[in-house]
């Protein structure tokens, strides 16, 4: 666990869940860097967290899928930083999506090439710092098993999922903690329009609480206990039997 | 994305299926406009009724939550329209500051407290949460975004506090916040055996900061209206138990309940209500009449049983709430809570309480100087009846009824009530195009 002095950098700072894990981080005393597309000027984001928490709150322009960008922004970091927020996500638009070459890339490099291109850099010059440091990459449910509702979505997710379980590995002897957090339903923009069930669903305020105290509690998996049932059942479930499922 | 969704008020009654999107002001009114419908924005749904939903398209502003400005000399806060009280306790009560007005409930965003021009046990002091705004930015209908305040759009200012966003979409809400000394509340209970000595109790004690009563809506005789005054003031840090002294801004964190399902219909009878108003009676009799009490308990007993409108059973309640003028207060009281009594209806929670002098300047606010009542009636055919009676009283009275508790009034009471200035606030709605672009539930049933 870093000492509450030492900023946190939260990647695609805009979404619900990070701007509720950013709201944790800063309540106990930890500046926040925000990194997002067109983050600096007019950000009422920042404005907001440095009015909810006292912290103080710099801003980052990062578009993750512009990667040859990618280096100009960490090197316009202060410093490299003990605790990183990955939650950059996409959902995108499953039936548009499906076969189109375009919008299924944008699919891939938010959720996936992105993410990791990026905290591969992190990773290792995290790594180097004495002392502790995180990286929490918000990953999905929807990336257990592919469903017809979402896959291509699923699938990025599924490969980030498969990357930071590599990167853990990687980095298992050093002071690197590397969390997975598998979401499910959130109450969010992005699950914004969808008839969620009621049991299943949380919202960003609780969800951002029990993530960062997995965090602090030096854990690498966050997995909702009901979602990791209810995926494991799904996961098991025989190809043949799930595929006439319609979940 | 879009969906159908079940809306209800927090009385549970009516249920509609309407279509939601969020509140973007980007697409709002383009959304609007392929619909041919109106829209109304809708925060966290604490009006009784139908004042937030319109089937063809409600606007969700709850992800309009940021804080934009806070100054702490003068305790002006600057924030988007979807941001709660709840939110707002939280982040400035540690810091010394609180609401200047609270309704019962710290579960209402910005955007609601002004579009119901909420009121609080202050009133008789400070006005209604209107009295506070400092200026507000309006989506309004020609897609433009204006600010409004005493100085610039004032008739649109004036409108838009209790008009229940018929004028336009609440953006952004500057109000003052006020400097308290603690989180906790000095609460002095008077005991007033009936009504008229209810009235004297708190004519007598015009000076407190807060004072509201609760009422045994179901005594009747000589102990029609008896009542517990509540006076309250805000704690000194002296005041308090040592052990929170060193942090008179901290309070115990309340395990919150919920109601995990709807009771049972006849849970609720005139035997089971009886008993209950005469024990939480003799109760709050009993000394010591004089305590200390965090503001959570203080101001908002029941956030602390998350749904509690599940108590009144899955038909849904109504709450009536009226104003009497000060002049007619007892009179038409008395025969109101006469009426109520005999019907054996009522509920748990009925509450008197003082007003202070309203805002004829702003059409549809609620609050005349006088005495204003509310309780809530399970929902059934004879309650209905009860309030269409209760209704002729308060008009004859001068008076006039809550819109954002209001779910079953006729046009024709709420014009009697609220007098010209419905005529006022629909010219204002059709000069402006207001009357095409935002619409509601209520505003169809009301003719506004």
């Amino acid at each position: 666990m870093s000492a509450a002095t030492e900023p946190v950098l939260v990647i695609g700072a805009r979404s619900d869940i990070a701007r509720a894990i950013a709201t944790e981080y800063a309540r106990v005393g930890h500046p926040l860097w925000l990194a997002a597309r067109n983050a600096t000027g007019s950000n009422r984001d920042a404005a907001d967290l440095a009015l909810r928490t006292d912290a103080e709150v710099q801003s980052f322009d990062l578009d993750v899928t512009d990667l040859a960008a990618h280096d100009a922004f960490l090197a316009a970091l202060p410093s490299t930083p003990a605790t990183v927020v990955c939650a950059v996500g996409f959902l995108g638009d499953q039936e548009a999506d499906a076969g189109d070459m375009d919008a299924t890339q944008m699919v891939v490099a938010t959720n996936f090439t992105g993410p990791a291109l990026l905290l591969e850099k992190l990773a290792a010059r995290m790594s180097e710092r004495p002392g502790k440091s995180a990286i929490i990459g918000i990953s999905s449910v929807a990336g257990d098993r592919g469903r017809a509702k979402n896959y291509v979505y699923g699938s990025a997710k599924a490969g980030f999922s498969a990357y930071l379980s590599g990167l853990r590995q990687k980095y298992a002897a050093t002071g690197l903690q590397i969390m997975t957090v598998k979401p499910g339903f959130v109450r969010t923009s992005m699950t914004d329009g969808m008839d969620l069930p009621g049991p299943l669903t949380t919202d960003p305020d609780s969800f951002a609480a029990r993530v960062v105290k997995a965090q602090r509690a030096g854990r690498v998996i966050y997995y909702d206990l009901r979602w990791r049932v209810l995926m494991s059942i799904i996961r098991l479930l025989p190809e043949k039997i799930f595929m006439k499922t319609k979940f | 994305m879009t969906q159908e969704t079940l809306l209800e008020g927090w009385g549970r009654w009516p249920k509609r299926r309407c279509r939601v999107e969020r509140l973007d002001p980007a697409t709002a009114h383009e959304h609007a406009q392929a619909l041919k419908a109106g829209a109304i924005a809708r925060g966290m749904g604490r009006s009784y009724g139908d004042a937030s939903m319109h089937p063809p398209l409600t606007l969700d502003a709850l992800d309009r939550n940021r804080f934009i400005e806070f100054d702490d000399e003068t305790g002006l806060l600057v924030a988007e329209a979807g941001v709660t009280l709840a939110e707002i306790i939280q982040t400035f009560l540690p810091k010394g500051w609180f609401p200047m007005v609270t309704p019962g409930t710290k579960f209402v965003t910005l955007g609601g407290a002004v579009a119901g021009d909420v009121h609080g046990k202050n009133h008789h002091r400070v006005g209604s949460f209107g009295d506070h705004v400092a200026w507000f930015d309006l989506l309004c209908a020609d897609g433009k975004v204006r600010r409004c305040s005493t100085q610039s759009n004032q008739d649109l200012f004036l409108a838009t506090i209790g008009g229940a966003g018929l004028t336009g979409h609440l953006l952004v809400v500057a109000c003052h916040l006020k400097k308290v000394p603690s989180a906790w509340i000095r609460q002095r209970t008077l005991p007033a055996e009936n009504l008229d000595a209810a009235i004297r109790s708190f004519e007598a004690n015009h000076d407190a900061t807060y004072s509201v009563a609760w009422i045994d809506c179901l005594a009747r005789g000589d102990q029609l209206g008896r009542s517990l005054v509540l006076l309250g003031e805000h704690a000194e840090p002296e005041e308090l138990d040592v052990k929170h002294r060193p942090n008179p801004f901290s309070v115990p964190v309340r395990r919150k309940k919920t109601m995990p399902l709807d009771a049972p219909s006849w849970s609720l009878n005139r035997w089971s209500l009886r008993a209950f108003n005469a024990l939480y009676y003799r109760k709050g009799s009993a000394p010591p009449l004089e305590r200390v009490i965090d503001y959570d308990r203080y101001f908002y007993p029941l956030d602390a049983i998350l749904r509690w409108n599940r108590l009144y059973g899955a038909r849904g309640f109504s709450q009536y709430q009226t104003a009497i003028p000060l002049e007619n207060a007892r009179d038409a009281l008395a025969e109101q809570l006469e009426l109520i009594a005999q019907s054996g209806l009522g509920s748990f929670l009925a509450v008197l309480k003082r007003f202070g002098p309203g805002s004829p300047q702003r059409p549809l606010s609620f609050p005349i100087e006088g005495y204003t009542l509310a309780l809530d009636f399970p929902l059934s055919s004879a309650a209905l009846t009860l309030m269409d009676q209760l209704d002729e009283i308060t008009v004859a009275a001068g008076g006039r009824t809550y819109l954002m508790k209001d779910s079953r009034m006729s046009q024709k009471t709420f014009e009697a009530g609220y007098g010209d200035a419905v005529d006022a606030f629909r010219a204002l709605r059709s000069d402006i195009g207001a009357d095409r672009m935002f619409a509601s539930l209520m505003s169809r049933r009301l003719g506004l």
